[in-house]
């Protein structure tokens, strides 16, 4: 039952720290609960312990710190959609949290939640990957940092070890680059979960991509970069020619699946689509 | 733990407020605290300690229904009713903010509630409605 489950509420950083090395093996953290709490609801999955992390103020920040952008892990949705910074900056990242729920659960889910949850389908992960952030990880221990497209290691597993805890996500301004695209297919706008989520980074010259980051969620164990389509792409000029090619190379790059929400063949269509799309927009806007 | 809705149907008997999915999908648990909506049946009450919730039956002053339960009740924005309580919680939100209550600022604002009988367009109507005679 879910009145049986004990909640440890951190008031602090350290007293988390010290919560995660006595019971982080076998406990769970609740940040916004907009997953945890679904699983609990269904009872599919009660851990023995929870840290609630919830009010933890200094996780929740978005600043400026000299080159880098850095998001708290506790920054809501709604956080992100309305920060001046991230829209001048990163404005995909704000599509992206857009297309998270509705308002119920822009306003409680978090960027840590989001990134820590390791779900293949999370709606900012795509972003993450073509920004190349960076984590930051705390723990009794000290901090480390991970690049965040070396955190996952496989289907909902991450390098984070059990006393470990998310505590921001950094971006470099010098990894913003000019075309910024952002695109996810559900089945409605709001409320879903998605069939194929891609980010794309891009920047031309000439004519030709200059350089170009391909973030894909939903087609793989894990959201993945598409380094074939994106090595291919490299110099190329927007033609049919190229774009035929980059379709056929990201069929290599991803390997998705049928499930409740979609099919492989699906999937792979409407993402070689999206491709399709975005590059045809980028030659349109860089002629 | 608890989930605060829970507590606010069980221990506080404040029924207004319905559960319907459970899992987050339908919204007909909303509730606004401290200013947000959010989904009542996805939030422990340990996190709404010393918080300011609004739930369906704060709208009305005294016997008296609110501008935005009159507005739901002259346009037929109610149908079944279980989606109802959800549907003016939002509506709220859309209210109290600075959106410039168009219809799809509207249906934007209530992308979170679902209305089993699809009475969308006589919500959509009354919420309307509210925010233009509000100004």
């Amino acid at each position: 039952m879910i009145s049986d489950i004990k909640v440890h509420t951190a008031t602090h950083l350290d007293d988390a720290y010290s919560w995660l090395a006595e019971y982080g093996d076998k406990g769970k953290v609740l940040a916004g609960g907009t997953d945890l709490m679904v699983y609990l609801n269904a009872k599919s999955f009660i851990a023995p312990a929870y840290l609630d992390i919830w009010r933890l103020n200094e996780l929740r920040f978005v600043r400026e710190d000299g080159d880098f952008i850095v998001l708290g892990a506790m920054s809501t949705y709604t956080d992100i959609i309305e920060s001046p910074v991230i829209r001048q900056y990163a404005p995909i990242l704000v599509d992206a949290a857009k297309t998270v729920g509705a308002a119920q659960i822009q306003n409680r889910g978090t960027i840590g939640g989001n990134i820590v949850n390791a779900s293949p389908a999370g709606d900012t992960l795509p972003v993450f990957a073509v920004f190349d952030a960076e984590l930051e990880i705390g723990s009794s221990r000290g901090t480390r940092t991970v690049p965040f497209n070396e955190f996952y290691t496989g289907y909902r597993k991450t390098v984070l070890k059990p006393d470990e805890l998310l505590l921001s996500v950094r971006l470099n301004k010098k990894n913003f680059l000019n075309h910024q695209s952002f695109r996810k297919v559900g089945t409605r706008r709001a409320q879903a979960i998605s069939k194929v989520v891609i980010a794309i980074n891009s920047t031309t010259q000439s004519g030709k991509i200059d350089s170009i980051k391909i973030g894909i969620g939903s087609v793989a164990p894990t959201v993945i970069r598409a380094s074939k389509t994106e090595s291919f792409l490299l110099d190329q000029t927007i033609n049919q020619a190229s774009l035929s090619e980059a379709s056929k190379l990201l069929k290599d790059d991803i390997s998705p699946i049928d499930d409740i929400r979609s099919t492989a063949r699906y999937r792979t269509t409407v993402a070689s689509n999206i491709l399709r799309r975005i590059l045809m927009n980028l030659a349109e806007e860089s002629r | 733990m608890k989930r605060l809705l829970d507590v606010l149907r069980e221990d506080l008997r404040l029924t207004g407020t319905k559960e319907g999915c459970g899992e987050g999908e339908c919204g007909a648990c909303s509730v606004i605290i401290d200013g947000e909506v959010v989904n009542s049946c996805l939030v422990p009450v340990c996190q709404a300690d010393q918080s300011t919730i609004l739930t369906v039956e704060g709208l009305a002053e005294n016997d008296r229904l609110s501008w935005l339960q009159q507005c739901f009740l002259e346009c037929g924005g109610a149908q079944c009713g279980i989606c109802t309580p959800g549907m003016l919680i939002a509506a709220k939100t859309i209210l109290d903010s600075d959106a410039c209550g168009s219809r799809s600022a509207i249906r934007e604002g209530i992308a979170g509630n679902l209305c089993r009988c699809t009475g969308y367009t006589k919500i959509i109507d009354a919420i309307e409605r509210a925010v233009i005679q509000n100004r």
